[in-house]
């Protein structure tokens, strides 16, 4: 994966910067030593790293624009960056930037359970925002796999999503508000505890745009009172096409359920030889959750298995107990740590019409025997967001080629039949030269044209989104 | 001009020397001085998968057409999009890019969304007369910038909607409505509270405070599978006891009557004034209210939008001073549009922002202007 090349007369003026930050941030904010800028080399796309010139921690929105502003006057490229946790390497620095890591500023700032909103600061974790109204059995729906760990600015930046969000959406359908910091230091309330926006949509622009306009220092975010319970079952069929074809039924009898998750035989083997969940072993596996009171859950399980016996199924297992719910979800949790037992895999998240699931299937398995790349697929069935895993050696020259050659061409037939190249997770450097696959430039450019009015020299996150030949002039003109 | 493809379009806006009105079904009472571009002729469904919630139109299509083509496959626009005809005395028929270019929600919008939380993807025109696309048709998209939420609501004066891809739902079994009636504004917010705070999945919450006859009403929908809702309606029953004796209501016809009333304002249809539409935190309603003077009241959204019918050419923003929210113009005079502005005006920082993308968007200025300042 191609970068742009630091710029010289940057990394020639570190010390000037690292004062000029020092001046408005405490010591131990602002990391300037090349042992410790380590630390931010990379974040859960580790194939890439890349030490920062400098990483910063501010605790206040005061902070973040008093260091922008330096940024923004001496020309220096800034990298928010949340928890690290990104599969797409959206916060991957360039040797030129400045990190901005948001960690500290994870203070609940207010939190309304009549008008049901929580008001934090960006750098808290998704999880710990439900944590925080719990008590009154309240939470935050969109629920990441890395929940525990990803911040909120952060899920943000990528609009994240979740196994979850068939019924609650996304992080865009749950976010309220933002307090945002604009390159040059500028700060901007978006929205808050009222519904839409009085002007141009803005909040949703914001969301998902991968920290690329702005730095979200605060947020206000809808929450919900919990269901008063919850159960899975699972269902096994002997073809992926039966599987899916099941998934369409149930979604248009009505039920809506909160999770459909769906995995294929390479993937339910590699969990069954890992977490021992107790699998049939079958070509697809669907784990359905529905939620209410025992009687309701009751009723919309007796539907749902009405449906799924009308394509006999291998097996329809409900789970009578929460022991044997966990147990339902055990294998589905543990596929991505499954996998990487097997080996080193990339994560792809290629979203599709739900009608494209069997085909899509059939042909990333033709892709996998001439690629020689083993692949499992595991995802959220319901809205159509895949997550093919594709096993290959970090260790083995021109193995990660092979296998990014691969995911290129499952995300391009991803587009080819409707959908798109990235659901959930985000573009940031790993999808970035695919978007031409996508977009036509006209698109692209008028993408690019919001960030100019947000960030008009280009220095938030610059390398990221666009194919970097797309945004080359715009980057050039910044230097 | 009532282009019929995407290209006459593009061609028209290339051309354009002036002002253009974009208009949809021109319901709306939306128009702004200039040569008048219709998109009604760019009409037509385009792919529709039931089993995918999916549906594919083009913008000038007729609303009626997407919701009868939905019926027959028991599916709906979740979002409930409001019919201004009744209170605006239009005539003309609502189109999905109408809906959408305005971010048209109803009652439901408290528990699903609004319309621009449905909305995958998007075709338009911009002020180049470039055709540009955004978003796709599939559920989950992060790919590039959100450019379909931005078009949601802008009103048509950053481009001129031509196709859309929109998420569609299932249309419940069936329906209750709990009423309550002579509940003061207060009250009956916190009860309206307390039900969306409540695992019972409300999908309304209304109150109808003043300007109709007799006391004022209080209301809160439940929807879904038979059983499901007779026993949410009883639960939340029980739990609003301490806010009063709450009816229970099944009558399919009445209880969809009643939130099409709600929806449409119907309250206010007819009657003599200016109507306003604010949007603030649900508990902070009463007291807005009681700033208006007004001579109706309408919430929706469990408080957090107030409907307001109030004496012609009154300045709603300066009686109201500041709140966390926004005041816009739903029925005035042009006189008072153009004196007072629809929208409510933004801080500076935003504004800047939005002028910056208006400027990106339609260079030479000729897309609806005016209308969002």
């Amino acid at each position: 994966m191609e970068m742009p090349a630091p710029n010289s007369e940057i990394l020639s003026r570190k010390h000037e910067l690292l004062t000029r930050l020092r001046a408005v941030l405490p010591d131990d904010a602002v990391i300037g030593d090349e042992a410790e800028t380590r630390v931010y080399e990379c974040d859960a796309l580790t194939a890439y790293k890349c030490p920062p010139l400098a990483a910063i921690l501010p605790s206040s929105t005061q902070e973040v624009s008093d260091a922008l502003k330096i940024c923004h006057d001496m020309g220096v490229p800034v990298v928010p960056r949340g928890a690290g946790t990104s599969l797409a390497g959206g916060a991957l620095p360039t040797a030129d930037s400045v990190i901005l890591g948001i960690a500290r500023m994870n203070d609940v700032l207010e939190v309304d359970y009549d008008n049901r909103f929580i008001r934090v600061q960006a750098g808290r974790t998704n999880l710990s925002v439900s944590d925080a109204v719990a008590e009154e059995d309240f939470f935050y729906a969109p629920d990441p796999s890395s929940q525990l760990a990803c911040a909120i600015g952060g899920n943000i930046a990528m609009n994240s999503g979740g196994a979850h969000c068939l019924k609650y959406g996304v992080t865009t359908n749950n976010l309220m508000g933002v307090t945002m910091v604009t390159m040059d230091g500028s700060i901007v309330e978006i929205g808050g505890a009222h519904l839409d926006a009085g002007g141009l949509d803005l909040l949703g622009l914001v969301c998902g745009s991968e920290g690329q306009l702005g730095v979200v220092t605060e947020a206000t975010l809808r929450i919900l009172r919990k269901p008063e319970g919850a159960r899975p079952v699972l269902v096994a069929y002997d073809s992926n096409e039966v599987a899916g074809q099941c998934v369409s039924d149930i979604i248009q009898a009505g039920v809506l359920p909160v999770a459909i998750e769906f995995m294929d035989r390479p993937c339910i083997r590699a969990t069954e030889a890992f977490a021992k969940a107790g699998y049939p072993d079958c070509e697809a596996l669907l784990i359905i959750e529905v939620e209410g009171s025992e009687s309701e859950i009751a009723d919309q399980l007796a539907l749902i298995r009405q449906i799924a016996e009308r394509h006999n199924p291998i097996e329809f297992r409900e789970a009578m107990d929460a022991d044997q719910a966990a147990r339902i979800w055990l294998g589905r949790k543990s596929a991505f740590g499954a996998m990487g037992q097997i080996n080193d895999y990339m994560c792809l998240d290629g979203t599709i019409p739900v009608s494209q699931l069997p085909y899509v299937l059939r042909r990333i398995g033709e892709m996998s025997k001439e690629y020689g790349l083993g692949v499992g697929n595991v995802f959220h069935a319901g809205d159509g967001n895949m997550h093919p895993l594709i096993l290959y050696d970090a260790n083995k020259p021109g193995d990660l080629e092979k296998c990014e050659a691969f995911g290129a061409d499952i995300l391009k037939l991803c587009v080819e039949v409707g959908g798109c190249l990235t659901g959930e997770h985000g573009v940031g450097i790993e999808k970035r030269d695919l978007m031409v696959n996508q977009f036509d430039p006209v698109d692209l450019e008028c993408q690019m044209a919001v960030k100019d009015v947000f960030d008009p020299a280009w220095l938030l996150n610059p390398a990221k989104v666009f194919p970097l030949a797309s945004s080359h002039g715009r980057r050039m003109a910044a230097e | 001009m009532r282009p019929q493809t995407e290209a006459e379009l593009a061609a028209i806006i290339t051309e354009a020397s002036g002002p253009l009105c974009i208009t949809g079904g021109g319901t709306r009472g939306l128009a702004v001085a200039g040569a008048t571009v219709s998109a009604q002729g760019l009409s037509g469904i385009r792919l529709y998968e039931p089993g995918a919630l999916t549906m594919v139109a083009g913008a000038g299509t007729p609303l009626a057409e997407i919701e009868a083509e939905l019926a027959k496959q028991g599916q709906r626009l979740a979002f409930e999009p409001m019919d201004h005809r009744g209170l605006l005395g239009t005539g003309g028929e609502p189109t999905i890019g109408g809906v959408v270019a305005a971010n048209i929600s109803g009652p439901r919008r408290i528990q699903v969304g609004a319309c621009r939380d449905f909305l995958l993807g998007v075709r338009f025109v911009d002020g180049n007369g470039q055709i540009i696309k955004n978003g796709g048709r599939v559920m989950k998209n992060v790919t590039g910038y959100d450019l379909v939420k931005l078009m949601s609501g802008s009103f048509g004066t950053l481009g001129v909607l031509t196709e859309l891809s929109f998420k569609v739902m299932p249309k419940p079994q069936t329906q209750a409505d709990l009423l309550i009636e002579g509940l003061t504004e207060e009250t009956a917010v916190a009860a309206m509270s307390a039900a969306l705070g409540s695992p019972f999945d409300v999908s309304g919450a209304a109150h109808i405070a003043l300007g109709q006859d007799g006391a004022p009403v209080t209301m809160i929908r439940v929807e879904g599978f038979e059983a499901s809702v007779a026993y949410r309606a009883d639960r939340l029953r029980d739990l609003l006891a301490k806010f009063g004796a709450f009816q229970i209501e099944t009558d399919p016809q009445r209880t969809a009557a009643r939130w099409i009333a709600v929806r449409d304002v119907e309250v206010f249809h007819g009657r003599q004034g200016d109507v306003w539409r604010i949007s603030c935190k649900p508990s902070d309603g009463p007291q807005l209210a009681d700033r208006l003077g007004a001579d109706g009241i309408l919430y929706d959204w469990g408080g957090g939008l107030i409907c307001s019918l109030v004496p012609d050419g009154t300045d709603v923003r300066a009686r109201l001073g500041a709140f966390g929210g926004h005041a816009s113009v739903i029925r005035a005079s042009a006189e008072t549009k153009a004196r007072l502005g629809v929208f409510q005006p933004e801080p500076a920082g935003v504004a800047a922002l939005s002028s910056g993308l208006k400027a990106k968007f339609d260079p030479r200025g000729i897309l609806n202007p005016g209308l969002m300042g």
